[in-house]
């Protein structure tokens, strides 16, 4: 059983008691709510006669069926439009605060927590969404929760939950140039398997984890889910607390420095004791692409799609499936596979310094003939960045069309969704079948520079042939 | 509205495959509500589309069936609750599978529908078992942890803070989570950064 560790100390701090079950009753210092799973949660409420308990400690925004094109009210989808009008009724009646479109801070819940300070090291988080994990890049025990839970955390600012063991993942070394922290979880997944996390929270430890920007721990963190872990986390270091002084929600002045002795206390001990460890070296890691349809199928860009014989037995038969629904010929190189759609965003990189990444590829360059390119960020800071920087002028130039903050086609809940048989390159996390809105659509996992690289060369390639 | 669940018996369903995704559950599309209403005809819809009416949802001898048999990592992905709001909805009662993704799993306890877990071997046994006879009955007894089907006897589990759960009849935890306010404001003033709150 783990001790010491950062998940142990915030896990004991947040522990209100223990329920009869034998589970913990863990409060909950941040929860984020959006408009997909928080309807029948205020539903279940007022069916109770339940108040919330502590509105001030709720946060909502919108982002899953937000139009990135046309956001005028009412909008075109009038479910979208009823989900909307829902969360604006429900935040108003509870006093709940939120980010509307417009607002100029809405976007993907879990962009604007982190972008604002509301997300802090040794925080307990939880949203009704699995990507929550995004949260624990700060040094946060950081969960998704599915919609009862949600009533619960309104309800009780508390949550019944079972402790997960603690499994330290140490990547230490420098990434070659091309490689990126999405390339590092795709490949820590490929490994570890799509299942391998079940039951443990993932301590993301070692230099290359430490010499990641916020930006990157962030993203590392919000795939832990793909890789079966309900959170995974980063301890708080001087990188961390850089990103986060002058945060809207940041502690400031005196309450600063008392915050920093705070958050330097919870990390793990230099002899914490983990379930479970294991180390990677990160020159062995290249880019990496899925070729499958879990986020667990991947290869480096310079492997061929692997045959059924390297495959393990009990994955052989999603293998055998992927094959079919992808369309990759297995043994062969994915490299030169026409692409049809490519889309850089999303929570897992839809952040300035992806957009910084990718219009750095963009620039000088455009989107190859027939190929659909869109670039959506992640908030409506994002974007106010992106065009004072002059990156939006890139893209444009390049090709690529330029949207508004939301998920976009990530999970296609939106006006943006893949048709027939599209392939899509794309810098979100999941390619399950039909993930991207149409049911036979297919989806190429990768970071958005070789989202970029596939867009002006119409097909997949290895992004280290531009640099 | 709680209640004790200790045994479930019923006809079984098998569903054949590892990581089983909640967007194949329950497609994206069909989460643009504003409730859970309806879900139980749209379970697996695109998957069912597919295979054109030879999905075991849609074959008329697994109407009416309550335990679902399914492999590896079910209900992977993401958090909606759609996902077994929609599979209990069809009529599913229990499932049993080789393993469960977490946060599908503790949004089954939130509904009172017992996912347990058993050796590969058992699973694979039971789908097989339930494809040869789809009117056999299957029961999952949390009591004695064990799944009966046609005289085999195996072994399953389930985390024990769960199993109490549902077989004290404390699945829906929202009650106890309220009761316990003092504690939780208790909770609350030890955590510093509740004091930082700058609400601006």
């Amino acid at each position: 059983m783990s001790k010491g560790t950062l998940f142990d100390k915030v896990w004991d701090l947040h522990t209100v008691g223990i329920l009869p079950s034998g589970q913990t009753q863990l409060f909950i210092g941040l929860h984020l709510i959006h408009e997909v799973t928080s309807p029948q949660a205020f539903a279940m409420l007022k069916e109770r006669g339940l108040a919330v308990m502590f509105p001030e400690r709720t946060v909502a925004t919108v982002d899953h069926i937000v139009p990135t094109e046309d956001q005028s009210r009412p909008f075109a989808d009038g479910m979208a439009e009823a989900m909307m009008q829902e969360l604006e009724k429900n935040t108003q009646a509870h006093g709940i605060r939120f980010y509307n479109v417009g607002s100029g801070s809405q976007g993907i819940v879990h962009v604007i927590a982190p972008e604002q300070g509301l997300t802090q090291p040794g925080m307990t988080i939880a949203c009704g969404d699995s990507h929550t994990s995004t949260h624990g890049a700060f040094g946060a025990i950081a969960f998704g929760i599915g919609t009862s839970q949600v009533r619960d955390v309104l309800a009780s600012q508390t949550l019944a939950l079972a402790k997960l063991k603690v499994r330290k993942i140490e990547v230490n070394g420098t990434l070659q140039p091309g490689v990126y922290a999405k390339d590092v979880i795709l490949h820590i997944i490929r490994t570890l398997g799509v299942k391998g996390g079940v039951g443990y929270a993932y301590e993301f430890a070692g230099t290359t984890f430490e010499q990641m920007g916020m930006e990157e721990r962030m993203t590392v963190c919000n795939m832990s889910i793909e890789g079966g872990a309900r959170c995974g986390y980063v301890n708080p270091d001087q990188v961390t607390y850089e990103y986060l002084q002058g945060c809207d929600f940041a502690p400031n002045g005196e309450a600063w420095d008392s915050a920093i002795a705070w958050w330097n206390n919870l990390r793990s001990d230099a002899n914490a004791v983990y379930d479970d460890v294991i180390v990677f070296d990160a020159a062995s890691i290249a880019p990496t692409v899925t070729w499958g349809i879990t986020p667990g199928q991947g290869i480096g860009i310079d492997e061929p799609v692997p045959t059924a014989d390297i495959i393990p037995e009990e994955e052989r038969a999603i293998a055998e499936e992927a094959y079919q629904y992808m369309n990759l010929e297995p043994g062969h190189s994915i490299q030169g596979t026409k692409v049809d759609v490519c889309f850089v965003g999303s929570c897992t990189n839809g952040r300035i310094s992806d957009l910084r990444e990718a219009a750095n590829f963009a620039q000088g360059r455009h989107v190859a003939k027939g190929v659909k390119a869109f670039i959506v960020p992640g908030s409506e800071r994002v974007k106010k960045q992106a065009e004072a920087e002059g990156l939006d002028q890139i893209f444009l130039s390049a090709g690529f069309e330029w949207r508004e903050a939301g998920c976009s086609m990530c999970l296609a809940m939106n006006p943006d969704k893949l048709e027939g048989r599209q392939l899509s390159a794309s810098s979100s996390n999941r390619n399950f079948k039909g993930r991207q809105g149409s049911s036979s659509g297919r989806t190429l996992l990768m970071s958005p520079a070789m989202v970029v690289a596939a867009a002006v060369t119409g097909q997949v390639t290895d992004v280290r042939e531009l640099i | 509205m709680v209640s004790e669940v200790r045994t479930v018996t019923g006809r079984g369903i098998p569903l054949v495959g590892n990581d089983i995704d909640t967007d194949r559950i329950i497609p994206a599309r069909f989460l643009r509500a504003v409730t859970f209403d309806g879900l139980g005809e749209q379970v697996f819809a695109d998957d069912r589309a597919q295979r054109g009416g030879q999905h075991p949802f849609d074959l008329p001898h697994y109407q009416g069936a309550m335990v679902l048999v399914v492999n590896g990592n079910f209900g992977c992905g993401s958090s909606r609750e759609h996902a077994p709001q929609a599979i209990a909805k069809w009529g599913i009662r229990a499932i049993v599978g080789e393993s469960f993704a977490e946060i599908f799993f503790g949004n089954c306890v939130a509904l009172g529908l017992p996912c347990v877990t058993a050796d590969p071997s058992v699973t694979k046994h039971l789908q097989e078992r339930l494809s040869a006879n789809p009117q056999a009955q299957i029961t999952v007894d949390l009591e004695t942890m064990q799944v009966t089907c046609e005289g085999v006897v195996a072994p399953v589990a389930m985390g024990e803070g769960s199993r109490q759960m549902f077989v004290a009849g404390t699945w829906d935890a929202c009650g106890q989570l309220v009761a316990q306010a003092d504690q939780i404001s208790a909770t609350a003033a030890r955590l510093p950064y509740v004091r930082w709150s700058v609400a601006s």
